[in-house]
């Protein structure tokens, strides 16, 4: 289960290789921010891809669910995806609310 | 079970309670320790999943504004200072690695070098805090708090300096045009009014300050735990204690790693997109 | 601490094994903290029914002459705020919950005894503030807190109420957080997930709600206070913000609250339903797996309470259909609760005639439930006296049923003491018949027309109305009766020497003590059976007791 295998001590080289990635990913994105000319939902792209690794690799190897059980999965899972689900719907309202179902349809 | 038996039972009960973050003593509820320390564990995971969707509710509706208010977003968003905000971020990743640190020297029960691990973490969450004082002061002084003497002429200023912001007249009334001057033309995206413009970028520095206000409050609140912990790592390393409870660090790190990932969230969002 | 402690001759139980008030405001006690909430929301539900009562009698004419608009207005603010985020939410999970939770799974307590006395006192700070707001003025602002409203133009305390239900919500999500863990970690050596009793079920699906809902509610409404005393334009469309949003966010959680309260019922009603019939529920996978399915789901409706409200046609649709596609769960259970009974030893108890009551109540509550789901009639419909009809009927009709059944059902276990089966009966039939009489005709108004929150109305619908108030009448003494015979069965009660008075199944009817002890258990259960294992008249244990471990102290003791 979960906590089994947290007694278990991982080697520093764990810790210290993931700081390592997070610190070129900071500056990637900080660098990424300032390329010129790149279009706003590229940029917003580019960033929020990279804050998604950076989260990923801090809740795998800082919180050690790469080496917990099914049920931290489940739940760290849980969580990323029921925000999905708020962010999807919600955003499907305002994506569609300017379609007109038929040409002249009245604001 | 006589009175006597149950209240024996129950003093144990106390016992155990007043002793909760001691040594790892067995809960009366629970049967081993295993399942003690793991349901800690679920039960702190379950409080993170509640945290993600606590803050995941004001994303969701700082990201439909800015779907909506692009160009106001990101005139505003060029108020905020990178290097402060990369900075900042920095130190919560580091902090993030020492307390991952802690941890495993706590599992090792190396309490003088857990000690000195969440000291570190300490200290850089000092530093994030101090980052965010001055951060906030300089918006104070340029009147960005969206309280009463909220004022958006500085926003607009900066955005006529780099010509993503000009002023037109139609009609007598005034009306602000963002867009972009490139090769020494400006095209325009939107034109909207000088109170549209100043509400909306009050619109982003409210988000703004309860995002980071509510980031801030978890900093705050996690250096508190964490100089509890210094201080019980410190004694325990004193007396010499062979072996120590490791959970309370163990789930104070999950804490401090989620609200490391929130900021991980919000620097690039706040800061960087749009520049 | 000085406690009093028992001194009688009996076996001591947890009611009377120290009675000290410290001993009970300071107990870590799954019971007693079920106790403890169960008084509580016992005196908001008779401040929200106050509410109702005067909100019924202004409506029994047609002219407003009994409460001004203005005080109408918070009356029916009064009554939604309490009987929702005061009575409902916290009713079956945070007593039964608590009571049931660790007898039924076999274990000692729940996983986190401090959070859940932590949870109370949270419970109980957010409904001091919420009372201290209706107190000072009351709010109008409708228990939904509707922005621009709420936000920009309601006059009173409408903040510190926000704060109120903000404490309460995080009262709930650590009840949630708890009980998840509990059915998780806690459950005794045998009790497998399919052994598991189905209100176990229930309560899993509703604290995943309670876990995944309540923050968004909370920080959302935290933002409306924000927007009050900032004036940032976080949702008022003068300043910028869009109400929508608003909607958006708090039917995020509100929409799935309405499982909060339903579900926690329908596990009751599995466990009442299969007692008095003396058979397994039928089609146990299928109820436990629909529990499931209804909150998550349930998750995925919450626009259909924006058919009207501007949001985009196109969402609208998507969340019509998965609308419907939520009343197959709920079909499930009904039909295999029927089917449970079909063919049972049905015994008319108490308890089964609220189970039976919930059932009908539900079915149109339910299905009323579809009109309002289909675009084209929700926006005849909505906003009217349809939907207060129909969300009545699912959360009067079927959540305080199941409320009442699981408090007759459990009374013995709980108090060690019965209660008067004639009057519950009568209470009962007084419940259903005032139920329907209050709510049924305003079904009618609804399609009529006849706006909600209104305090006055056309002649025309005056028959009705008059109807409608008569039938709260009833229902008022309906649910009176209970609190005054409870009471009074508490001293002179016939007290309960056996265990299983039912003869029903479940770890908590085969304690060795009619009351359970303080500790629960004596010996951890080995549980060698499935729930609802009625197949064996003669022995009804269905556990093999294994001597508890010795618990051991840590280094230094």
């Amino acid at each position: 289960m979960a906590g089994h295998s947290d007694s278990h001590v991982h080697p520093v080289s764990l810790y210290t290789r993931t700081l390592w990635w997070l610190m070129a990913l900071l500056v990637l994105t900080v660098v990424a921010g300032y390329i010129p000319n790149v279009p706003n939902w590229l940029g917003v792209v580019i960033a929020l891809t990279i804050a998604v690794w950076k989260a990923t690799i801090v809740i795998m190897n800082f919180m050690h669910v790469r080496f917990s059980g099914k049920l931290a999965w489940l739940f760290a899972g849980a969580g990323f995806f029921w925000l999905i689900i708020m962010l999807a719907f919600a955003f499907a309202d305002y994506v569609s609310r300017p379609w007109e179902p038929f040409h002249g349809w009245p604001e | 079970m006589s009175v006597k038996e149950l209240e024996k039972t129950a003093t144990l009960e106390h016992a155990t309670d007043g002793h909760h973050h001691g040594d790892g003593i067995l809960g009366e509820q629970f049967e081993t320790m295993e399942q003690q320390n793991t349901s800690y564990l679920i039960g702190m995971w379950a409080f993170i999943v509640q945290e993600v969707l606590f803050f995941g509710a004001i994303f969701a509706a700082y990201a439909i504004y800015r779907f909506k208010y692009v160009m106001e977003f990101t005139l505003a968003h060029h108020e905020l200072s990178v290097p402060i905000g990369t900075l900042n971020t920095f130190v919560l990743l580091f902090s993030s690695y020492t307390m991952a640190r802690a941890v495993r020297a706590a599992m090792q029960n190396r309490h003088k070098r857990q000690a000195f691990y969440l000291f570190l973490t300490f200290i850089f969450a000092g530093v994030f805090m101090v980052n965010k004082y001055f951060e906030y002061s300089a918006k104070f002084e340029h009147h960005l708090f969206p309280g009463g003497d909220y004022d958006a002429h500085s926003v607009v200023h900066h955005a006529q300096e780099k010509g993503e912001l000009r002023v037109v007249e139609e009609n007598g009334r005034e009306f602000y045009e963002l867009g972009k001057t490139r090769d020494g033309q400006f095209t325009a995206f939107t034109k909207v009014t000088p109170e549209e413009f100043e509400q909306r970028t009050r619109l982003f520095f409210g988000f703004y300050f309860v995002m980071t206000g509510l980031h801030g409050l978890h900093v705050l609140i996690g250096m508190i735990i964490i100089g509890v912990l210094i201080g019980r790592a410190w004694i325990d390393h004193l007396k010499n204690k062979p072996i120590a409870d490791f959970m309370p660090v163990e789930m104070t790190g999950l804490y401090w790693h989620l609200v490391d990932i929130v900021w991980i969230f919000l620097f690039p969002l706040l800061y960087l997109i749009g520049r | 601490m000085a406690t009093a402690t028992y001194t009688g001759t009996e076996k001591p139980n947890y009611l009377n094994w120290k009675t000290s008030v410290a001993s009970w405001l300071l107990t870590y006690d799954h019971k007693r903290i079920a106790i403890l909430y169960l008084v509580s929301i016992s005196v908001f539900f008779l401040m929200g029914g106050l509410a109702a009562a005067l909100i019924r009698m202004e409506l029994a004419t047609p002219r407003g002459d009994l409460l001004t608009s203005d005080i109408y207005n918070k009356m029916f603010t009064t009554h939604g705020v309490i009987m929702i985020f005061l009575f409902l939410i916290p009713s079956i999970p945070a007593v039964f919950g608590n009571f049931l939770l660790p007898l039924m799974i076999g274990a000692r307590d729940v996983a986190f005894p401090r959070l859940n006395l932590l949870s109370w006192y949270f419970f109980m700070a957010g409904a001091l503030m919420v009372l201290i707001a209706l107190f000072r003025g009351g709010i109008d602002t409708g228990w939904t807190f509707y922005t621009p409203y709420s936000s920009s133009f309601a006059k009173g305390e409408v903040s510190l109420a926000i704060v109120g239900v903000f404490l309460a919500g995080f009262a709930s999500i650590f009840t949630g957080i708890n009980f998840l863990v509990t059915i998780h970690k806690m459950r005794a050596p045998g009790m497998t997930w399919f052994r598991l009793p189905l209100f176990v079920w229930a309560m899993y699906a509703t604290s995943l709600i309670q876990v995944l809902g309540t923050p968004v509610v909370a920080i959302t409404l935290l933002l409306v206070a924000v927007e009050r005393t900032f004036r940032i334009g976080i949702f008022d469309p003068n300043l910028g913000g869009d109400p929508i949003l608003y909607q958006h966010l708090f039917w995020f959680y509100s929409h799935p609250a309405v499982y909060i309260m339903i579900l926690p019922a329908m596990g009751v009603i599995s466990e009442v339903i299969s007692a008095f019939s003396k058979r397994r529920v039928f089609g146990y996978h299928f109820v436990a797996f629909s529990s499931l399915a209804i909150a998550i789901i349930g998750f995925l409706v919450w626009g259909h309470h924006m058919f009207s409200t501007g949001q985009s046609m196109y969402a609208g649709i998507v969340f019509s259909f998965l609308t419907w596609i939520v009343a197959i769960p709920s079909a499930i259970k009904t039909f295999n609760w029927m089917a449970t009974i079909w063919k049972g030893r049905v015994h008319w108890d108490t308890p089964m005639l609220y189970a039976l009551g919930f059932m009908g109540l539900f079915v149109i509550g339910g299905l009323t439930g579809l009109h309002l789901a289909a675009m084209a009639t929700n926006v005849h419909l909505t906003d009217t006296y349809f939907i207060v009809a129909h969300f009545h009927y699912v959360m009067v009709g079927g959540a305080i049923m199941g409320y009442l059944a699981a408090l007759h059902f459990w009374w013995p276990k709980m108090t060690g003491r019965m209660y008067p089966e004639g009057w519950g009966k009568l209470a009962a039939m007084l419940v259903f018949v005032g139920f329907n009489l209050t709510f049924f005709p305003q079904f009618i108004l609804g399609y009529m027309g006849m706006p909600r929150r209104y305090h006055s109305y056309p002649e025309e619908w005056a028959v009705l109305n008059v109807l409608s108030t008569a039938g709260s009448s009833v229902l008022g003494l309906g649910y009176l009766l209970p609190v005054i015979y409870l009471t009074w069965s508490l001293k002179y009660g016939k007290v309960v020497t056996e265990r299983n008075p039912w003869g029903a199944r479940g770890l908590e009817w085969e304690l060795v003590d009619p009351v359970p002890d303080p500790h629960n258990f004596e010996r951890t259960p080995i549980v060698t059976r499935p729930a609802y294992d009625y197949g064996h008249p003669e022995e009804p244990t269905g556990f093999v007791p294994k001597p508890r471990p010795v618990v051991v102290g840590g280094k230094d003791g």
